[in-house]
């Protein structure tokens, strides 16, 4: 019975059930663990006030919600050990309370209340505050209690996030761009002192346009002190939080407050959903702990790209010399295997290579030649965009040589001497016939190298990602695209925000939810490569008949 | 035109080597692999604007000398040639001639249907364009003759552009033979047209055949000797590289003078 089974072979067919079943399970065990410990982070939960035995009898009220559960060890190994399960309370404030996150343990808990009117303040600074609103002293002086408190104290956060747009948007792109056009002058200058072609007429233009700027930056600075002035005014809130206390919050600290526990289950999806659109869509604030992540989502989607344009010229014209023009020999055959060697490589191999040979060599003979006028301060010549760049395109070149080559050699004999039959030259034949049926290879490569590249941390630490880049790659002023600038980057921010940061709790679900996004970005950058392969295959599809 | 009334006409035609118009001139030919010969001088004047068959067992040379015609052999590494061939009087192994140039005047039609993975139309129009030729009504006009020459114009004159892999293989070869004819050379090299393609498909290229030596000069290389003497008007027998017998069809069929070339006809071997 059983040596029949086996001999159809179906314990084979079940072990290869066994392992595809495991694969499967440890994909999306991966994701589930992700997207679940991540999306925690944006639900909202409700504020509960606990009541907590002191330990001298007496009581204390904690308020805040509940971060995770946990346990402790009591007693000794001769008497006994007991578990004590406990929990993280957040209770915010943590310039108040010293710490953002409590242990309490379960069994001292006696009682546990989710009163309507707790409200959790998110603030730009020192994180989250959870308390009840008491009153509101508004601009003109007024203080106002009750229920039209609430309403009021949200209409002035409302007021104030566009107040807070706006100073942003003079900060960091109008005066940005007149620093930009400031030092572009003063490049200028000793640009011109350097050829010791500084002539008095251009000493007197320089310092009209100078004044210029100086003047339009002057008008902004009065726009940014009218808006501080007039955000600061806006009103003050006064909170009361736990152990009784009330503090005064000015209405210009606050990002948003929200009342969990009146929400109904709709409400808080919505609030769900704008908590995520906000982690996507804005900065970072707190040391990376708290705000959004979009510098380094745009970081990461613009270094892959411009890998992207580099490694697929190079990678393909090399794979075609490789495989169309080289004579076969001892020669090729060695920079075949040296090329497939390469993918081999560590990663962090490269970086080294990337930072001593791009950034120190390369980089500085750039500045050398190029940008004498802004040194010592280097352009090139440090770790920046371009550098990370061309580094992730030397590490992803060999996956895309290697499926090229294979494209090319699928290539049917046939097809090439129809078109040299034609009179076609072997280049015309190569443009015209031979490149576009191996495009999906080639596509195939770029795949592979787009998984590889944005899933990659370690050489880029030496080449160009830092923790928190003042401004984006890509902005208005010229040249638009800042390819000697610092940026941001997922995968080093995992790293950041998991194993840097002071407040480990906070940022803990935060590893998660970028973890998952990175995942997801790789996946839909993939997605995208893979649905332009499927469409040149179907148009190249007598190679596979 | 039937196959049957094709031969017929051949045969009141009293077709005479001597007279024709000679198109291409083979001299003292050899080609070698490396050490090994493939084609061991071969001397033969082909006629201009008739069929030439060759014949002969597997291996025999004869799509080697084929493709010495439109120099498709300077793809292979290692080969040697000695001797001359003319086109008209111009010797083809010239250094200094331009190789596209000389097949856009010696055409090419391979064994199985090579279409390229684009358009009916672009792949007739590839060979045009391939010479500059941009202006959309010339191309029109010129991938419908090149089409109507080849005898699949009214099949696909309603989805030029579809894909030409999406063809059945008799059109495909027909398509294949019209992106061949549409730059208009003066030589059509056929290397086993039909060896690929079913009966009825067959049927329809050997018509093509002799519609189409009218304006060109056709070589066949075939593996069938019906096909051969269905098709043309002169055979040449080939055999281990070298050139056994080479005369009018029908002498060659009926009355062999090489006792090589009987036993191969009557298929004593091969």
């Amino acid at each position: 019975m059983l040596n029949k089974w086996m001999k159809e072979g179906n314990h084979w067919v079940w072990f290869n059930a066994m392992a595809l079943t495991l694969s499967l399970l440890a994909v999306t065990s991966l994701i589930g663990l992700l997207v679940f410990k991540g999306m925690q982070h944006f639900w909202p939960k409700d504020v509960a006030v606990y009541s907590v035995q002191d330990g001298k009898g007496g009581q204390v009220k904690l308020i805040g919600e509940q971060h995770r559960t946990g346990e402790r060890l009591e007693g000794d190994a001769q008497a006994g050990v007991s578990h004590i399960p406990q929990m993280l309370v957040k209770v915010g404030g943590r310039e108040i309370f010293g710490a953002d996150f409590k242990w309490v343990d379960e069994p001292a808990v006696l009682a546990t209340d989710y009163p309507k009117d707790m409200m959790v303040i998110e603030r730009y600074e020192w994180g989250n505050l959870y308390g009840r609103l008491v009153s509101l002293t508004d601009s003109d002086g007024k203080k106002i209690t009750g229920d039209a408190a609430q309403d009021s104290f949200q209409s002035l956060i409302a007021q104030h996030g566009s107040l807070y747009e706006k100073l942003v948007d003079i900060q960091k792109s109008k005066i940005g761009s007149i620093n930009h056009s400031v030092e572009g002058l003063r490049l200028e200058r000793r640009r011109l002192e350097l050829k010791n072609a500084l002539t008095d007429v251009d000493i007197a233009r320089l310092a009209e346009e100078r004044k210029v700027l100086d003047q339009k930056y002057a008008l902004l600075l009065a726009d940014m002190e009218k808006l501080k002035l007039l955000s600061e005014s806006l009103g003050v809130a006064e909170v009361e939080v736990m152990g009784g206390k009330v503090v005064q919050l000015p209405i210009n600290k606050v990002v948003a407050a929200t009342l969990p526990n009146e929400m109904g289950a709709f409400e808080k999806v919505g609030e769900f959903f704008h908590k995520i659109w906000e982690f996507l869509s804005t900065d970072p604030r707190e040391a990376n702990t708290e705000g959004g992540i979009f510098p380094a989502i745009f970081g990461t989607v613009t270094l892959v790209f411009i890998m992207t344009f580099v490694v697929m010229p190079f990678g393909v014209v090399a794979a075609v010399y490789l495989r169309e023009y080289a004579k076969d020999g001892f020669v090729v055959r060695m920079v075949r295997v040296s090329v497939n060697n390469l993918a081999g490589v560590p990663s962090i191999v490269y970086g080294v290579f990337g930072l001593g040979f791009f950034v120190y060599i390369v980089g500085h003979g750039i500045d050398q030649a190029f940008y004498q006028e802004a040194l010592p301060s280097p352009t090139f010549g440090t770790s920046g965009l371009l550098w990370a760049a061309l580094t992730l395109a030397l590490l992803t070149l060999p996956v895309v040589i290697v499926s090229t080559e294979e494209g090319l050699s699928r290539v049917p004999r046939a097809i090439r001497e129809g078109s040299l039959a034609l009179g076609a030259t072997k280049i015309e034949t190569l443009w015209r016939t031979v490149l576009p049926m191996a495009s999906p290879a080639i596509m195939t490569g770029l795949i592979l190298a787009i998984a590889r590249a944005a899933g990659e941390v370690a050489p880029l630490m030496l080449v160009g990602v830092v923790k928190l880049a003042p401004s984006l790659p890509i902005d208005g002023n010229t040249p638009y695209i800042h390819l000697d600038q610092k940026i941001m980057h997922l995968g080093f921010h995992i790293h950041d925000v998991g194993f840097q940061s002071p407040n480990i709790e906070a940022a803990q679900p935060l590893v998660y939810a970028t973890a998952f996004l990175l995942v997801l970005i790789v996946i839909s950058l993939n997605i995208s490569a893979i649905a332009i392969r499927n469409r040149l295959r179907e148009r190249f599809k007598s190679i596979d008949n | 035109m039937s196959s049957v009334n094709v031969a017929l006409d051949r045969e009141n035609r009293g077709l005479n080597l001597e007279q024709e118009k000679v198109a291409i001139h083979v001299h003292n030919w050899n080609l070698y692999y490396g050490e090994k010969q493939a084609l061991k001088n071969v001397n033969m004047s082909l006629p201009e604007k008739r069929v030439t068959a060759f014949i002969g067992p597997s291996g025999c040379g004869k799509s080697t000398l084929l493709r010495c015609f439109n120099r498709m052999n300077d793809l292979v590494d290692g080969v040697r040639l000695e001797g001359r061939i003319s086109l008209h009087g111009n010797d083809i192994m010239e250094k200094s001639l331009n190789v596209s140039v000389l097949r856009r005047k010696v055409g090419m039609v391979f064994q199985k249907p090579n279409p390229f993975p684009k358009s009916i139309y672009e792949n007739v129009a590839y060979g045009l364009r391939l010479q500059g030729e941009n202006s959309r009504s010339v191309l029109d006009d010129k991938v419908e003759w090149a089409l109507k020459g080849a005898g699949i114009w009214n099949e696909v004159k309603d989805r030029l552009h579809d894909n030409a892999m999406g063809l059945s293989g008799g059109q495909q070869q027909r398509v294949v033979i019209a992106r061949a004819i549409a730059i208009e050379p003066e030589v059509l090299l056929l290397d086993e047209p039909t060896s690929a393609l079913d009966p009825i498909s067959t049927l329809s290229i050997e018509e093509l055949i002799f519609d189409l030596k009218e304006k060109f000069t056709i070589l066949i290389v075939t593996h069938n000797m019906q096909q051969a003497a269905r098709v043309s008007d002169y055979t040449a027998f080939m055999y281990m590289g070298e050139l056994i017998e080479y005369t009018d069809t029908d002498t060659l069929f009926t009355n062999p003078s090489q006792k090589q070339t009987e036993d191969y006809i009557t298929g004593r071997f091969g």
